[in-house]
């Protein structure tokens, strides 16, 4: 993992000693909340529906188990004792005090951890594959390069009062794990013909009110490219983005705006008439950083472990986890394990200090000490050797995180929603524990497959609903919440946007409709190996409509 | 509830967030800031929600809290309680966590949130 050298740490340290400074005016009455305001989202510091908000970066999702406990710490001491992980790989808590925020982050700080441009109209924590570095289709590691653009985003002075946010994201495999195609720029680790490294670069993918899938830009950047292209990414957008209207000042819109070729003509023009700008990276600072990186040393061992086969043999419950939660490792005899924080009837992506504590354990003595966030609010253990899984599993369960699911449907992502969130126009958590309930991790949500449905409580879609393969948006009409569902999104290399299937439904009738959707779905497919997406893709929308709105009743119409 | 006219259709209490902490808090009858939805001082008529608010605007400058608006309140079952479901859950805390909020401290309003909110798996 990178750690912070002396020029980090001084930096992170007088950040915090800034903002207790900024704190201790604003409860003095030296600033006024507009004064104060844009200095504490600056600092990952939002004010929610219940109490403050603090949103903590996990750059590219990767923890060391010391920070993972510092996090717990935390919860217990200035929190309520839980976290939540989000679709950015971060972290929040929900209900800090605002005396207590330069202390917390403070904390963070002696962990080599902070909340810096967590919020605001910044570059945002750059998000990348949660199986980087160990996934068997890995073309490059992706951290190295986001760690890069981290440090050059940090306090950017140029680009720290853009017109609207900014999202990065890196992919170093064949699949996209990291939903490139829904981010501002996405990053794609490619090889050319020489078998050069660079990157397809895509731009102008979000979702939000205004969905779009990025287009691509740049068939291939030279790595050595990489701050300079999106330098003159970041200038064309900070000069012609919108500042008139926050609902069209994203980069996506002035993509839409001047067309594809347009846009990709202006940031060409402006990456060839800076030339580099200083910004072309050396191989030798590519390889300084790369080296932080460097894979833990892995003995290979045989690529099936007896003891996993004997379990898996007479253990129904172990066979289900192992069958979903864990994926192949790039070395052999070792395994990526998915600690899924969707239990069933439980909140998306929350967990309990103590959770943290076990999973910070489980880390140290089994992944070299390496966790994963990943963006569909899943803890990852990224170096399991095949002969530890036995012990690895019976902690879990022994704390309740060995739910057999990811992947699976009732893996779902959702958003905090209006249990939580100032923004929000319907809750989002009671629906996730709702149809993970009624689809649960057994037989039934194995025969239906991979399918992931994600859900947002506002059309800021914080929980990517438009790139599920089932969407679902809740939003007020007439003081009631109602449920706009979308079908074949998709955030991996084939993106999509979903469809909008019709007239939305109340909160009573929305499991029922997902139940529809499912039951269509099967009565469709060519057989178990024809997923939900690629069935969708194949039949199109009309059946589904007609199952909802022409033979069922549910239809809040 | 102080000076409350009971029945009315537009009813309304101002809220906030206390400062220092981020508490949700109702102005009182006294334009104090209550941590108790019970407290609060609901204001049947514009000019007394007015006279509420510039009070409030007061409170901020003085640095006591952040964002007071405005929320309409509906008489039930003998009880004010908000009409809107955000303000319900805001007045008690996540439908999703009953140990969380004032509901957990016994500061949530009586009936702020209906019968079928009180049980997530049951429709609103």
């Amino acid at each position: 993992m990178y750690r912070y050298d002396e020029f980090d740490a001084a930096f992170v340290s007088a950040r915090v000693e800034q903002f207790r400074g900024q704190v201790a005016r604003r409860l003095a009455g030296d600033l006024t909340e507009d004064q104060f305001r844009p200095h504490r989202l600056m600092n990952g510091l939002y004010l929610q529906l219940h109490a403050y908000m603090l949103r903590i970066a996990i750059p590219y999702g990767a923890l060391a188990s010391r920070q993972m406990r510092k996090l717990a710490d935390i919860a217990r001491k200035y929190d309520r004792g839980y976290g939540h992980f989000t679709t950015r790989q971060n972290l929040q808590f929900n209900w800090p005090a605002l005396r207590d925020v330069p202390d917390i982050l403070a904390e963070l700080a002696s962990v080599e951890m902070h909340a810096i441009q967590t919020s605001g109209n910044c570059i945002r924590n750059v998000t990348a594959d949660h199986y980087a570095g160990v996934a068997a289709d890995e073309i490059a590691d992706p951290r190295p390069y986001a760690e890069i653009l981290r440090q050059w985003s940090s306090l950017h002075p140029e680009f720290s009062f853009l017109p609207r946010k900014f999202k990065i994201a890196v992919n170093g495999a064949s699949h996209d794990r990291a939903v490139i195609r829904a981010h501002d720029i996405g990053l794609q680790l490619v090889r050319n013909g020489k078998g050069e490294l660079g990157f397809a670069v895509y731009v102008g993918g979000g979702l939000g009110r205004t969905p779009f899938i990025g287009r691509k830009v740049r068939e291939f950047l030279p790595e050595s490219d990489l701050l300079a292209y999106a330098d003159a990414i970041l200038r064309v957008y900070n000069l012609e983005g919108r500042r008139d209207n926050k609902f069209k000042a994203r980069i996506k819109i002035l993509l839409h705006e001047k067309g594809l070729a347009g846009l990709r003509d202006a940031v060409e023009a402006e990456f060839a008439a800076r030339d580099g700008a200083g910004l072309t990276l050396p191989a030798e600072e590519i390889a300084r950083i790369d080296a932080y990186f460097a894979p833990p040393p892995l003995e290979a061992k045989k690529p099936a472990s007896d003891r996993v086969e004997r379990r898996r043999g007479k253990d129904a419950q172990f066979s289900k986890f192992f069958q979903s939660n864990v994926t192949p490792h790039k070395t052999p005899g070792y395994a990526i394990v998915t600690i899924s924080l969707k239990p069933i009837g439980g909140a998306p992506g929350d967990a309990s200090a103590d959770q943290m504590d076990a999973v910070a354990d489980l880390a140290e003595d089994y992944s070299h000490d390496e966790l994963r966030v990943s963006h569909e609010q899943n803890l990852i253990l990224p170096h399991v050797a095949l002969d530890d899984l036995n012990a690895v599993y019976d902690r879990l369960a022994s704390v309740g995180l060995a739910t057999p699911n990811a992947g699976l449907i009732s893996d779902i992502i959702a958003c905090p929603g209006l249990d939580y969130c100032a923004l929000a126009t319907a809750r989002s958590i009671p629906i996730a524990q709702r149809l993970s309930e009624r689809f649960g991790d057994g037989a039934r949500a194995r025969a239906i497959g991979p399918l992931k449905i994600k859900i947002s409580g506002c059309i800021n879609a914080c929980g990517h609903h438009h790139v599920g393969h089932i969407g679902i948006l809740g939003l007020e009409r007439a003081g009631e919440e109602t449920y706009q569902v979308t079908l074949g999104g998709s955030g991996d290399e084939n993106a999509s946007i979903g469809q909008i299937v019709g007239p939305g439904f109340s909160s009573e009738t929305i499991v029922e409709a997902v139940e529809t959707v499912v039951e269509t779905y099967m009565a469709q497919r060519q057989g178990p190996e024809e997923d939900f997406l690629a069935a969708f893709r194949r039949v199109g929308i009309a059946p589904f409509k007609e199952a909802l709105y022409e033979r069922s009743a549910g239809a809040d119409i | 509830m102080a000076d409350a006219r009971k029945g009315s259709l537009v009813s309304e209490i101002v809220t906030a967030n206390r400062l220092v902490d981020g508490v949700v808090v109702f102005q009182d009858a006294r334009g104090g800031w209550a941590e108790e939805f019970a407290r609060a001082a609901v204001h049947a008529d514009a000019a007394a929600l007015q006279a509420a608010l510039a009070e409030a605007a007061e409170a901020v400058a003085r640095s006591l809290i952040v964002d007071p608006y405005a929320v309409a309140v509906e008489w039930r079952n003998g009880h004010y309680a908000p009409k809107a479901l955000r303000e319900a859950i805001r007045a008690s805390g996540p439908t999703v966590r009953r140990d969380l909020g004032k509901q957990a401290e016994g500061k949530a309003p009586v009936f702020a949130l209906n019968a079928s909110v009180e049980s997530p798996h049951v429709s609103l």
